[in-house]
């Protein structure tokens, strides 16, 4: 199962990862990205770039084909099922469970290790505490502003005790003074627990203050035939 | 587990379908060893001619079923192409709706205290406008036309046609083609139905053959509107069927053949018309005519459908006001007295029929319900949905007609001593509760946002868990208006009560339509106005429930 030469390797490493729909390749990568980095992966919408988030996430749709391996600190989870991945997920929409309260839906992202009601509803404040939001853990997601919402996001991960984390456009729908507050407040988090970073999106910006490997993918088009 | 929800609903749907036409072929040949019957024949055919007025009746409900369904579809393409995006559409469209659910011989109750010539409607413009101070001696309920019965028919129709073609709306470019043409030069009218309505006639096709097979064969609502000598021919074979001459049932499963033979005649001659429709439609286009000036049709098409709405809630008005009138002589437009003596009268004798009526109404709607999650999550997990076959073989209860299958259903089940038993009342309503159900939950299911799931699985959530903790409160107000929509479909259902229950499970439905129209006006109020009532009930749980639960989430309570 596993590569012997993977197996000292800490961070996230894309082993000879490619992504293909039908016989059209969108993305392939190699690269291993060391614990506390940021591979960033530019690209105008379309080519792919999501899909590669989706592979590595575990919930790649059936119509694509992949091949190469996805190794977290040594270990090989390319087949391994998404929930036993521990990616922590953050996509363009925050994605509050509307039907759960702003604690509600830390809570439900707290590890199975901490148990007992109690210490679980700690954990969970505390993140929120830790994004700036103490205090918010009874309010109805929908009463956020989107500043807020994004940083509720960030702490549902961060509670989650994620392995790495996968950003799919996350900062693109926040206006921009915001977008730089909370794109700080993400990378740093990321770098002070040591937790390898996949970024994709199409703003240079973003790939600027990633400040880590950049990949930059052709236009679906370029290649000449559509999907 | 889920691997096995979509061959179940296949088993649930079809295993039925296919016995009972079995069962009611095989006697139909003379072929029913449990009376008799050893040897093939063509006896009860035989017997079947040689009814007086069979092929009137025939012909009758032939024809009934395709001007039903002509008219129906007219006034919602009408209206669909005329008002479409603007207030007025979602005013009438609020109105229209909630009819769905009034069961068909409610509505027919209604329409028959509104149009009689004792009606409410004669009450109204009496003796002031008309001069009648006694009910004039007219025959408009029942009239040998069949006119009433149409009429009956296609106000409950309206509301179902307008529904499935709202479903199908988001699925076309409607708005943008109307733009378009209206950028063109064209009226709102025909530029919408020239650009935009062919598409959406596709998507809505398989409603517009299930109202025909519906309109074709129907027997509650013919009974309490259509006409009487002779009757159509679905009400003749429940006759025969329940005939206590058992040898009857043989000429019975007959005409429920003919009946199919009917019912597929109307189909073909609707797939004749669309063939002439279309290209006169497209000949019509190609003129280039603008039909600017569509001002008096949309004014006729909105009418219209406020009108059949409107008779609809003015005759449940008054089937209410009836249960709890005392004296109310004609020409007065409001009762003399109020009283309860109709209520209390009744309580006990009601008390058993409703029990039945909910007992088999919530175990048919959970079984449909569990089903239709089932196969929906696994749908989510292999990421294949079961595509247009999937979609004609859940019609396929609806495109049949109930009479040809439900006969031999019936026979089947006494050959096996199983008839009149709950759990076989049970699955006959989950027959046709399932499709509605699955029709009403498909939609919002597959509009889901999936990246919630993935949030869910990559927080560690297992897909149990994902499932029942974020998908299913998060679809819970379309998984109970589902249910409530199932409810109300199996509060309705008549024949299949009456046939399967062998008469010994009396619900509202059946005992309500045995009263039929002739009966008393007060008791038929009560129990019409409990055939309104429970579905109405249902879907107040599904808006309050959720109202409640969700009373600080905002973005999902929904009231």
């Amino acid at each position: 199962m596993t590569d012997p030469s993977a197996t000292h390797q800490t961070g996230l490493r894309l082993d000879n990862v490619a992504i293909a729909l039908g016989s059209r390749t969108l993305v392939s990568v190699d690269h291993l990205i060391a614990p506390g980095d940021v591979l960033t992966v530019m690209g105008p919408s379309g080519s792919g770039k999501s899909t590669l988030l989706a592979f590595i996430g575990g919930f790649l749709d059936p119509a694509f084909s992949a091949r190469g391996r996805v190794h977290c600190n040594g270990i090989d989870i390319t087949d391994a099922p998404p929930q036993a991945r521990r990616a922590g997920l953050l996509f363009q929409d925050p994605l509050l469970f509307p039907h759960m309260s702003v604690g509600g839906n830390l809570v439900f992202a707290v590890p199975q290790s901490v148990t007992g009601r109690a210490a679980r509803r700690t954990h969970a404040a505390d993140a929120l505490c830790d994004v700036g939001l103490d205090g918010f853990f009874d309010r109805d997601p929908d009463t956020l502003s989107g500043g807020q919402k994004a940083r509720v996001a960030l702490a549902r991960v961060l509670v989650s005790d994620p392995a790495f984390m996968l950003l799919d456009e996350p900062f693109s729908k926040l206006d921009a003074g915001l977008r730089d507050q909370i794109r700080r407040l993400v990378f740093e988090r990321a770098r002070a627990r040591r937790l390898p970073v996949l970024l994709v999106t199409h703003d240079a910006a973003d790939a600027e203050a990633a400040g880590g490997a950049l990949i930059e993918l052709a236009p679906a088009a370029s290649d000449g035939n559509g999907p | 587990m889920l691997r096995f929800a979509p061959p179940l609903a296949l088993f649930v749907l079809a295993v039925p379908l296919a016995c009972g036409l079995m069962g009611t072929i095989l006697p139909a040949f003379g072929f029913l060893p449990a009376l008799g019957g050893h040897r093939l024949s063509t006896e009860p055919f035989a017997d079947l001619f040689a009814q007086p007025g069979l092929w009137r009746s025939a012909i009758q409900a032939l024809m009934i079923g395709l001007v039903t369904t002509a008219i129906s579809l007219a006034m919602v393409a009408g209206f669909v192409c005329a008002w479409y995006g603007t207030r007025a559409f979602r005013l009438i469209q609020h109105l229209v709706s909630p009819l769905l659910a009034v069961p068909h011989a409610a509505a027919a109750f209604g329409f028959a205290f509104m149009i009689a010539p004792s009606g409410y409607l004669a009450r109204l413009f009496s003796p002031w406008a008309t001069g009648w101070d006694r009910p004039p001696d007219l025959l408009i309920v029942n009239d040998p036309a069949g006119l009433a019965l149409i009429a009956g028919l296609v106000i409950k129709e309206v509301p179902f046609l307008l529904l499935v073609t709202l479903a199908a709306l988001p699925q076309v470019p409607a708005l943008r083609s109307l733009r378009l043409s209206q950028s063109l030069g064209y009226g709102r009218m025909m530029g919408f139905m020239f650009t935009a309505w062919p598409a959406l006639y596709r998507q809505i096709r398989l409603a517009v053959f299930a109202v025909i097979a519906y309109a074709s064969a129907n027997v509650d609502v013919a009974f309490i509107l259509g006409p009487t000598t002779p009757q159509t021919l679905p009400v003749r074979l429940v006759d025969w069927m329940n005939d206590p001459e058992l040898s009857m049932r043989f000429m019975a499963c007959a005409g429920a053949c003919l009946q199919i033979a009917v019912t597929a005649a109307a189909l073909l001659a609707w797939l004749a018309l669309e063939r002439i429709a279309g290209p006169l439609a497209e000949s019509i286009c190609e003129t280039g005519r603008r039909f600017r000036r569509d001002g008096v049709a949309r004014l006729a098409s909105g009418a219209m459908m406020a009108t059949s709405a409107l008779l609809v809630f003015g005759g449940l008005g008054v089937l209410a006001l009836w249960s709890v009138s005392g004296l109310w002589q004609f020409p007065s437009t409001l009762p003399d007295t109020l009283s309860w003596r109709t209520w209390q009268r009744t309580g006990p004798a009601l008390s058993g029929p409703l029990a039945t009526t909910i007992i088999i109404a919530l175990a048919a709607t959970a079984i449909s319900v569990a089903i239709a999650l089932a196969c929906l999550q696994r749908e989510n997990e292999t990421g294949r949905t079961g595509g247009n076959r999937a979609l004609a073989l859940l019609y396929l209860p609806l495109l049949v007609p109930q009479i040809g299958f439900l006969f031999g259903l019936q026979l089947m089940l006494i050959a096996g001593d199983a008839d009149a038993s709950w759990a076989a009342l049970i699955l006959v309503h989950v027959v046709f509760v399932l499709p509605y159900v699955f029709l009403s939950l498909s939609a919002p299911w597959r509009a889901y946002d999936r990246r919630y799931e993935a949030i869910a699985a990559a927080l560690g959530a297992s897909a149990a868990r994902s499932f029942w903790r974020v998908r299913l409160p998060m679809l819970l107000r379309a998984v109970l208006v589902a249910a409530a929509v199932g409810f109300a479909v199996s509060v309705g259902q008549y024949l299949p009560t009456l046939l399967v229950g062998a008469g010994r499970f009396p619900t509202i439905t059946t005992e309500a339509v045995a009263l039929g129209s002739g009966g008393d006006r007060r008791v038929i109020g009560v129990y019409a106005f409990l055939q309104m009532l429970l579905p109405f009930v249902g879907f107040a749980l599904a808006t309050l429930v959720p109202a409640l639960l969700f009373r600080n989430r905002r973005a999902i309570r929904g009231l």
